[in-house]
């Protein structure tokens, strides 16, 4: 009997032991952040800040010169600068960390990934008390530097940072997209350029533009290589299209309702013009703005973010010289369909704050995120692209008002094509719009990307496109980005054999209850021996 | 006796001719190493297709990206030629056993990324066999029209000189860019932080390398509008 005493000790010694590990590897649940009465100056706080540059050193310059800044406000907080050159990467890297309880304090990131960030409880710190807190919020009276009070932030551009009803964001630029047109071109063709593009116009002109030379070149640029129109963000380029149609998307909730037949109606549209390789995309290609400036493109679809690479007189270039072509650029907002009622996207990276144990650090951490909401740094920045400021207190300031009137004065600072498109989102920020915010929106962005990636290359292998292969895009789409369970759709995906580590843990807890058992069984049969 | 020495010769004959009908490259290593299962395409059939068509290839992986949300980037080689395949949809579980030399199938959709040749939206399936590739010195190739047919392949160029050396964020952490002189010509290749990042050697080694400093590099001969070498290793001389 003592022997199985032994056994017993140590099996369960062993299930214990498993169990703890498993434990080990659990996720804590963090605390609710509690906004302290005052903010402690006598303690010294490190903060991390991941923030993303589009390769253009002038914006590294800028955060360095925010952070040197704030620093010298508030000796006691040290900001440590983590740079990353896309949002992919930040959101990759939150994701993991996310897991290990070491995001960032403070990120530049999207309202979608936030809702993925979500996925921990209180990883995200809600803003609604911060924002209007009348010592530490926006403006508030103990605030060391001249910060926007709620009332001088853009509210199209606040609301975009509520997922449900609550604030985890705040706004950091803002961006559209734009049309980047070489008109010399479309004259060429004998069109003119309207004031507002209809998706109609660009496809008529694309498809008259593939007209070609005996001797194979392209008769509008004289060259071998002609894509009329290239398309950067294939997701925005779907989401605007059934934006503008009134095809549903997805409601606030998260009820997927983007595959029906109305969206097969606008991938149609988009095929045609595949078919004919007179449509391409970024994913495929490369940066429209490369052939744009090279005259092997007509209508560049980016973002206003981008608008410095755009043009023969561009500031930045990434064809060499020789590749360079002189043209006529206009810019005009994304192409509609209904150009009395034009609807566009709106983009452009937030600012989020990270929860952690300690509230005095997280307190820090608004703190400097509210900082990058200040003239000096929302004015510098903005002016580095065609972005936004989301303050109205940069907007009308002086120094801004001054930057826009402008225009053209140098092909640098005053690039005309960069303050055309700034002034494109000016203009139009009433008529910009979000997609909801919910866990899986972005996966339901990727997935209308997807749809247009999908159907332009089918198209352009020549393959006929019709409403089966409609479905069984549809289907593919769904269950490549996980909505079939969104969706109410039965998976039949196998999950595949059970993990090593899980397999080893059931048995060890199996063999001990077997153990148990049998001990239990054994006892019983001697007790009664005894008996 | 005789009978039997007669036996014995007529076996041997008949051994020599049942030899003799065998195909000339059973045991050619090289041959081997190149078979193509039914449907595969051979390098040349490859290069051959049109950007846009389905491809089909069988490769030795020579190395990848890192792996993320279910999809990694590979270079891939065969004894033809080198492959590079963008954003394979691949499990985490596939990723790991995808060590240097393992073979694999691809079958994908020909892309070409500012004279980039790739396999885009491709399917992995782990073959058996391995094959890990030598590096090729295309050092008498730079600029020459010849590099561009060892594009993709695992090489090495030799006696460069150091011109200029920029993080791709001013700083630390992100890709490197280097220029190189050789013979009058600059040449711009990179430290790709998701094949060699900020841990491994070569990274490493950049921060202590210096303008004018003659180098021996290898890495996978990736293409940029020209040739922008993804370096693997460097070595001053």
């Amino acid at each position: 009997m003592r022997i199985f005493k032994r056994l017993i000790t140590m099996l369960l010694a062993i299930t214990l032991l498993s169990l703890t590990f498993v434990a080990c590897h659990a996720k804590r649940k963090m605390e609710p952040f509690v906004m302290p009465e005052e903010f402690d100056t006598s303690r010294e706080y490190e903060i991390s800040f991941w923030a993303k540059n589009d390769t253009n050193m002038t914006q590294v310059g800028i955060y360095q010169k925010a952070i040197k800044d704030f620093e010298a406000i508030y000796p006691n907080v040290k900001v440590k600068l983590e740079l990353y050159t896309n949002y992919a990467d930040i959101y990759k890297d939150v994701i993991n960390n996310v897991m290990t309880g070491t995001t960032p304090n403070v990120c530049i990131t999207y309202p979608d990934h936030i809702a993925t960030y979500m996925m921990g409880d209180n990883v995200v710190v809600p803003l609604d008390e911060l924002l209007v807190d009348q010592k530490y919020g926006l403006g508030g009276d103990r605030i060391e530097f001249d910060s926007p009070a709620l009332s001088e932030m853009v509210p199209e551009f606040m609301e975009e940072c509520k997922i449900g009803e609550t604030y985890y964001a705040i706004p950091y630029m803002r961006s559209t997209e734009a049309c980047y047109i070489n008109k010399t071109f479309v004259e060429k063709l004998g069109y003119t350029v309207p004031d507002v593009l209809t998706w109609d116009f660009i496809f008529e002109v694309s498809a008259a533009a593939m007209e070609k030379n005996e001797d194979g070149t392209f008769k509008v640029n004289g060259q071998d290589v002609l894509i009329p129109f290239i398309y950067k963000s294939t997701d925005n380029m779907m989401i605007q299209m059934l934006k503008q149609k009134g095809i549903d998307y997805s409601t606030q909730n998260g009820d997927i309702l983007m595959f029906n037949d109305d969206t097969k109606n606008v991938l149609y549209t988009i095929a045609e013009s595949a078919s004919i390789k007179a449509f391409n995309t970024f994913a495929r290609i490369s940066y429209p703005a490369n052939y744009l400036n090279a005259g092997q493109c007509i209508f560049a679809i980016d973002s206003t973010a981008g608008a410095t690479w755009m043009g023969s007189n561009a500031p930045l270039l990434d064809i060499s010289e020789d590749q360079l072509v002189q043209f006529e650029t206009a810019v005009r907002i994304a192409p509609q369909y209904d150009v009395e009622s034009p609807q566009m996207i709106s983009q452009g990276p937030s600012i989020c704050v990270f929860n952690k144990e300690d509230d005095q650090e997280v307190l820090a951490s608004w703190i400097f995120a509210q900082f990058m909401l200040t003239n000096s740094v929302q004015i510098s920045y903005a002016q580095t692209e065609g972005y936004v400021p989301v303050t109205l207190k940069a907007q009308n300031s002086a120094e801004y008002q001054d930057y826009l009137s402008r225009e053209g004065e140098n092909n640098d600072f005053y690039y005309d094509i960069k303050l055309k498109a700034t002034k494109l989102l000016l203009d139009n920020t009433e008529n910009t719009f979000v997609t909801p915010v919910f866990n899986g929106s972005m996966s339901l962005r990727n997935a209308a990307g997807e749809l247009v990636e999908k159907v332009n290359l089918y198209a352009r292998q020549g393959k006929k496109v019709d409403d089966a292969y409609f479905d069984s895009l549809f289907e593919s789409v769904i269950i490549n980005n996980k909505l079939d369970q969104r969706l109410g759709m039965s998976s039949k995906r196998d999950l595949g054999a059970l993990p090593t580590t899980s397999v080893v843990l059931i048995a060890v807890v199996g063999a001990a209850w077997l153990v148990i058992g049998s001990c239990y069984v054994v006892g019983l049969i001697k007790e009664k021996k005894k008996k | 006796m005789k009978k039997i020495v007669i036996l014995v010769l007529a076996a041997v004959l008949m051994l020599g001719l049942v030899a003799c009908t065998q195909p000339a490259n059973t045991n050619d290593p090289d041959a081997e190493l190149n078979k193509k299962s039914e449907g595969v395409m051979t390098y040349a059939e490859y290069m051959a297709a049109a950007v846009d068509a389905e491809v089909v290839i069988e490769a030795y992986v020579q190395g990848n990206q890192s792996w993320w949300d279910n999809k990694i980037t590979l270079y891939l080689q065969d004894l033809d030629g080198g492959y590079f395949a963008y954003e394979v949809a691949c499990s985490e579980t596939d990723a790991a056993k995808l060590t240097k030399g393992t073979k694999v199938k691809i079958s994908g959709v020909k892309g070409d990324w500012k004279g980039e040749i790739e396999v885009m939206n491709g399917t992995i399936e782990i073959l058996e066999g391995t094959w890990v590739a030598e590096a090729t010195d295309v050092t008498a190739y730079l600029g020459t029209d010849e590099l561009i047919k060892h594009q993709n392949k695992f090489v090495t160029i030799k006696d460069l000189t150091i011109a200029a050396i920029t993080y791709k964020n001013g700083e630390p952490g992100d890709d490197i860019y280097v220029d190189f002189t050789k013979d009058g010509k600059t040449y711009s290749f990179c430290v790709e932080r998701y094949l060699t990042g900020p841990e491994t050697d070569v990274y490493k080694a950049f921060a202590t390398l210096q303008v004018g400093d003659v180098v021996d590099i290898e890495g996978f001969l990736y293409w940029y509008d020209a040739a922008n070498t993804h370096i693997t290793a460097v070595v001053k001389k």
